[in-house]
This record gives structure tokens, C-alpha cells and sequence, in this order.
């Protein structure tokens, strides 16, 4: 567990504008990050959350306010000791680009003491875990993909196990899909290890789809509110929250509710190859085409398919989703289905069957109200 | 003179014997450099190293590289001028050269050192501060072996220009491959002028030669840009995949099989990359 209190950061005014005391990057703030969890600080830029991150590792130094970790005041320890014990991952990862991706990895088991063979045998085991090729060991950070980078520098900051880890915009450096990926293969990686991390970002998609909390930080380094994602976006405190968390929220709030059971449609389906005699005679205009394991490929019009169904024919607008995923997924589904019929399958990713987007804005409105009439313990329960 | 006149020079036992014999003047001509180096190395690499790391008073690595526009030989005799009355000895003549030599030698070491450690990214510093190494630590294991290259270039540089200048040494009397100038000079021996030139010329080649091996050996493949080199071809040999083109890079990460190599030498020192034609500037799309 991390703990601040009461902890403030001033910086000397050095601009010579005369403000009197400074300006103030964070201001008495009192946070604590659970054990095991992840808690994300988030804001816009000047709110300090940078600062409240490299203060617990003392690359900052607070001006007052104390931050333990499992009980223990960081001003006490010995600041290379605290350093070593505390996982730290950094925007542009930050490799050494004389070592290989080995040598990067095992820089703080070598700081700490451990034999070298030890050392590597470990990091080995790491890059695997990260989702790298073991031939990459070898490698010089110059040698790989911004990507591989940022898991390397996962990998490095995991090496001597700590308890917890600092992750300053780990993944702010690459592009949208890679950072997908990472974010998938860190969430992976977090329910094996259990790390307590404290993470900064400045988008809110990110912070709401890793946080277990998300504290939200204003300008001047005030906290605004410390709460779980799907509280945060459906209860801001104020205007300032409400207008950071953004757009789109009630929709967005879907991704923490899971789909519920709901009765789908039997939809009926052709195969590719079809005849265009096979897909009229369903009778709907849009029909939907589904591969040899069961797996829907897309819909296909009626009325353009000429002589057979081939695969540029398939319209692939429509999104497919799972039914042990969340409600925004199904109801995206509906929503970008051609046929206004949306696809559902399982989790090998054969089709179930369909649902329209009436039935799925039902399933929301009826759990919306189970929640209203229930208990606020129970209410907490059912987010 | 012909080029036989140049060979019986260098033919000639006597030529080869005694203290103006070639093995003596040249070993007078490497403790001039030597000497000169290493005063200039104690003084420039702390001081490079330092305006590097802090980034404060960055005029001075300007204003050496400004200081070398003043004529060396010029600079000799005022020196010595003001020195020779103070001493009564052969250090009359060898403090004012080995002055002259070390200010022309400061510039190009102060600036590769300066370069080097400015070279190192500021998330790579970053990353070991916060990994928990000591500042003694953060220079020995990251800002030099990254700054080493630049660091090489500026020694490389100052070697060969103290070892082409250490002749003028002679003119104010001491030895050296400069001695076969000056006197060939005075008694109108050109070919003793001539085989004096190739010699300097040799031992610089020479010294540079030594330096460039050490290079090669001591920098790391890593920022050379010789490992993406390297790499590559072998990724060409070995793998029935086409190189993810460089644009793409990035997204090369979808496979963790893929042969991603990509030169995003952001983390290189500048010049060594585009030295070596690595792709540098080019890993954000």
C-alpha cells in the first residue's frame, strides 16, 4: 500500500514574476493505493500527477507531507535501497541503448547483488512474459519497435520482483493499436502478479480501463475525486470531472456492466459459396454469412450478391460481441449491424444469435432500475 | 628529387641511429603528444562531462572551438617569450609547446565530451536515477558508455591535430619529427623536409588507426549502429518474411515472431547514427 498525507510539492518561484510563494504542483494531497490494485492518477496537464508519482520514488522530494509504503515513511529509507524495491517504467521506456535487452532487464537484480547467471535466467523468463521473442534478448533497444520497448521496460522494472510499481504514460508513446496490445498484456499480467501500481495518464479511456481507482487531479494538484471507473463516469462530483471524464459517458459506463442473459434470435445463416437463389429465399434483406466452425464472417445484401456469396460481398461494418462480454459491447453490436440485428457469439467465437438494439436499451433501462430500488450497500454490489 | 632520392633517405642507416635518427625523433614526437593529451584529457573530459550532465555554461564549449582560430605558432613564441625569461632550463621551451599543444587539443575533447553525455536521453538518465543507481553509478554504467563514441571522435580529432602540430615544438629548439622541418629548411634539405612530412603524416594515420580499433572494440554495438546493421542482414539470410518496412514499424509489434528490426536510433548519438546510416530520426511515424 502507498499512502500520501497531507503532501504538498511547492516549487521556488524562479520566474521573477513575483507570486510570492511559488507555484504549487501538488497540493495537501491525502491518497492511498491499495495493495494489489491498480490506481491511476489522471488529469490534465499542470495537475501534478507526475510530480505525485516520481515523489514516492524520490526523484522529488515533497515540501511537506509524508508518502509511506507498507507502513514505512520513504524520507526514512536509504534512496537508492527505496529505488531498488519500487518497479519503474517510464514514457519513452528509457533503455540503455549500450546494453542488450538482456543486460537492460537485469540492471536491478545486478544492482541489487544477484549473480549475473541468476540475473539472466530470470530476465529470460521475464521477456518471455512480456511477450517478446527470447531471440530478442539479445537485441539493442535500437533494434526494436516502440512497442517492444515499452515491454522491455516492463520487463526491466519487474526484474527484482518489487511489491510496487511507478508507471509514468507507459504506453502514451505508441501508436493506438500496439497500445491496445499493451494494455490488454499488462491487465494480463497484473492479475497474475498483483502488483500495487500506481499509474499516471492523461487520458481517461486509459485510466478507466486500467484503474481499479482512478484518482482524477486538477490544476494546481487538487484531487477531485478518487473513485472506481464505473462510479467515476456515472457520478462525477463536479463540473470539472464531468467535463474531463468527456463525452459519451453514459454510453461508455456500459463497458463495466456485463451482458446480461438475454434472449437472442435464432438468426438464419448462409455459407460462403452460397447461391444468390439460397440467401433470397430467407427473405430478409440482409443476410448473415458464417464460416465453416460456426464463426459469423459478415452480412451480405440480398440484393447485390449476383451470382454466389464470396467474400467481397461481406459488409463488415458490424461489430460482434460477446456473450460474456459487456453491455456496451452488445449494444454497439446492434448498433453497427447493417441489418439492425446485432451479432452474438461465444466465447470460441461461434454464433449464438442476434439481438436488436431495443432489447439491449431494455436489458439497460431494467437493470437501472433494479439498481434505483436497491440498497446502497447493494448498490455497490451490483457496479 | 625523386622518389629514389625519398627512398635513400629512409634507406639510410644514419638516418635511422643516434638522437636525430627517425626511432628517437619519433619517440620525442609521441611524449610530446602523449603528455599533451593527457593534461588536455584532465582538464576537458571533467570539464565536458560536467557542462554536459548540468547543461550550465554551454559558452564554454563555444568559446574553446572559438579559441582555436588563434595561430598556434604565433601563440608558441608569445608564450614563450613570457615563460623563457622565468625558467632556466629546457622547460623554458618545453612548457610554452606543451601550453599551445594542450589549448588546441582542449576544444575538440571538451566539445566530444560535452556531446556525448548530451547525447544521452533524458528517459534513459531518468530510468536509472529512478532504478537506484547513485549518481556515480548513472555516469559510469550509462553516460559513458553512451557518450564514449562522441567522446572517441573529439580524442581521435585532438590526436591527430596535436601530432600534426607537435612539430612546431622544434622551432623553439626541442625535438621531434618537427626537427627533420625546421632543419631540412634551414640547410635548404628538401628531402629531409619531405621524408619529415611523411612521417608525421604515418604516425598520425597510424595513431588514428589504433584509435579507430579501440573504438570499434570499447563502443557498444548497441549505439554504433553496427548491431541494426548486423541484425538485419542476418534477418535478410535467415528469415523467408520481407523486413517490416520502416513506416510500419510500429505496428511490426503485433507478432512477437516477427523480425522487427528497426533502426529507431533516438537513443544514438547523433552523429554516430547518421555516420553509419542508421535510420535515427525516423521511429515515430
Amino acid at each position: 500500500m502507498i499512502r500520501f498525507e497531507g503532501v504538498t510539492k511547492r516549487y521556488a518561484d524562479t520566474s521573477g514574476t513575483d507570486r510570492g510563494d511559488g507555484s504549487v504542483a501538488v497540493d495537501d494531497l491525502t491518497l492511498e493505493a491499495p495493495t494489489g490494485k491498480i490506481t491511476v492518477l489522471v488529469g490534465p496537464s499542470g495537475c501534478g500527477k507526475t510530480t505525485t508519482l516520481r515523489m514516492v520514488n524520490r526523484m522529488i522530494t515533497p515540501t511537506s507531507g509524508t508518502i509511506s509504503i507498507d507502513g514505512r515513511d520513504t524520507a526514512s529509507l536509504d534512496v537508492a535501497e527505496l529505488r531498488r524495491g519500487i518497479g519503474y517504467v517510464i514514457q519513452h521506456a528509457g533503455l540503455f541503448p549500450h546494453r542488450t535487452v538482456l543486460d537492460n532487464v537485469t540492471t536491478v537484480p545486478r544492482l541489487l547483488g544477484t549473480d549475473k547467471r541468476t540475473a539472466r535466467s530470470r530476465a529470460m523468463e521475464l521477456i518471455e512474459r512480456v511477450g517478446l521473442d527470447p531471440a530478442m534478448a539479445r537485441r539493442y533497444p535500437a533494434q526494436l519497435s516502440g512497442g517492444q520497448q515499452q515491454r522491455v521496460g516492463v520487463a526491466r522494472a519487474l526484474a527484482a520482483d518489487p511489491p510496487v510499481m511507478l508507471m509514468d504514460e507507459p504506453f502514451s508513446a505508441v501508436d493506438p493499436v500496439v497500445r491496445e496490445q499493451l494494455q490488454n498484456e499488462f491487465l494480463r499480467l497484473q492479475s497474475d502478479l498483483g502488483k500495487t501500481i500506481l499509474f499516471v495518464t492523461h487520458d481517461i479511456d486509459e485510466a478507466v480501463k486500467l484503474g481499479d481507482q482512478v484518482a482524477v487531479l486538477r490544476v494546481g494538484g487538487v484531487l477531485a475525486q478518487l473513485d472506481s471507473p464505473a462510479k467515476l463516469l456515472a457520478d462525477p462530483v463536479d463540473d470539472f470531472v464531468a467535463g474531463f471524464v468527456g463525452r459519451d459517458r453514459g454510453y461508455r459506463a456500459l463497458s463495466f456492466a456485463a451482458a446480461p442473459e438475454l434472449s437472442l434470435t435464432d438468426e438464419p445463416t448462409v455459407a460462403l459459396g452460397a447461391s444468390a437463389d439460397d440467401v433470397r429465399a430467407i427473405g430478409t434483406p440482409w443476410v448473415l454469412c458464417v464460416g465453416d466452425a460456426g464463426e459469423p464472417l459478415g452480412w451480405v445484401r440480398a440484393a447485390a450478391v449476383e451470382s454466389e456469396v464470396t467474400r467481397t460481398v461481406l459488409h463488415r461494418g458490424g461489430t460482434v460481441a460477446s456473450t460474456t462480454g459487456s453491455l456496451r459491447a452488445l449494444l454497439d453490436a446492434a448498433l453497427s449491424s447493417p441489418s439492425g440485428r446485432g451479432v452474438v457469439a461465444d466465447d470460441d467465437g461461434r454464433l449464438v444469435g442476434t439481438v436488436r438494439a431495443a432489447e439491449v436499451i431494455a436489458a439497460i433501462e431494467a437493470r437501472r432500475d433494479a439498481v434505483a430500488s436497491s440498497t446502497p450497500a447493494e448498490e455497490a454490489t451490483a457496479r | 628529387m625523386s622518389l629514389a632520392t625519398i627512398w635513400d633517405w629512409f634507406t639510410d642507416p644514419a638516418n635511422w641511429q643516434g638522437t636525430d635518427g627517425v626511432p628517437h625523433r619519433v619517440l620525442e614526437h609521441l611524449f610530446y603528444t602523449v603528455l599533451t593529451l593527457l593534461i588536455a584529457l584532465v582538464i576537458a573530459v571533467p570539464l565536458g562531462a560536467w557542462v554536459g550532465h548540468s547543461g550550465r555554461l554551454r559558452w564554454l564549449v563555444t568559446g574553446a572551438n572559438a579559441a582555436r582560430a588563434v595561430p598556434t605558432l604565433g601563440l608558441l613564441f608569445a608564450v614563450s617569450m613570457f615563460v623563457g625569461p622565468l625558467i632556466q632550463s629546457d622547460l623554458a621551451f618545453v612548457i610554452p609547446s606543451i601550453t599551445v599543444l594542450v589549448l588546441l587539443a582542449i576544444p575538440p575533447l571538451l566539445s566530444g565530451t560535452y556531446a556525448g553525455i548530451d547525447s544521452v536521453e533524458p528517459a534513459a538518465r531518468d530510468a536509472a536515477r529512478g532504478m537506484g543507481m547513485t549518481g556515480w553509478q548513472v555516469l559510469t554504467k550509462v553516460e559513458a558508455p553512451i557518450a564514449l563514441p562522441l567522446f572517441l571522435s573529439g580524442l581521435r580529432s585532438a590526436t591527430l591535430q596535436v601530432i600534426a602540430t607537435a612539430t612546431i615544438a622544434a622551432s623553439v629548439s626541442l625535438g621531434g619529427l618537427g626537427r627533420y622541418l625546421i632543419d631540412g629548411l634551414a640547410s635548404r634539405d628538401y628531402v629531409q623536409m619531405v621524408c619529415g612530412s611523411i612521417l608525421v603524416a604515418v604516425l598520425a594515420l597510424v595513431a588514428d588507426g589504433i584509435l579507430a580499433l579501440l573504438e570499434k572494440r570499447a563502443v557498444s554495438p548497441g549505439i554504433s549502429g553496427r548491431a541494426t546493421r548486423v541484425a538485419r542482414s542476418r534477418a535478410r539470410n535467415s528469415d523467408p518474411h520481407p523486413e517490416p518496412d520502416l513506416d510500419g514499424a510500429d505496428r511490426s509489434d503485433t507478432g512477437p515472431r516477427q523480425p522487427a528490426v528497426v533502426g529507431s536510433g533516438s537513443t544514438g548519438p547523433v552523429e554516430a547514427t547518421a555516420a553509419t546510416g542508421t535510420p535515427s530520426e525516423r521511429d515515430r511515424p
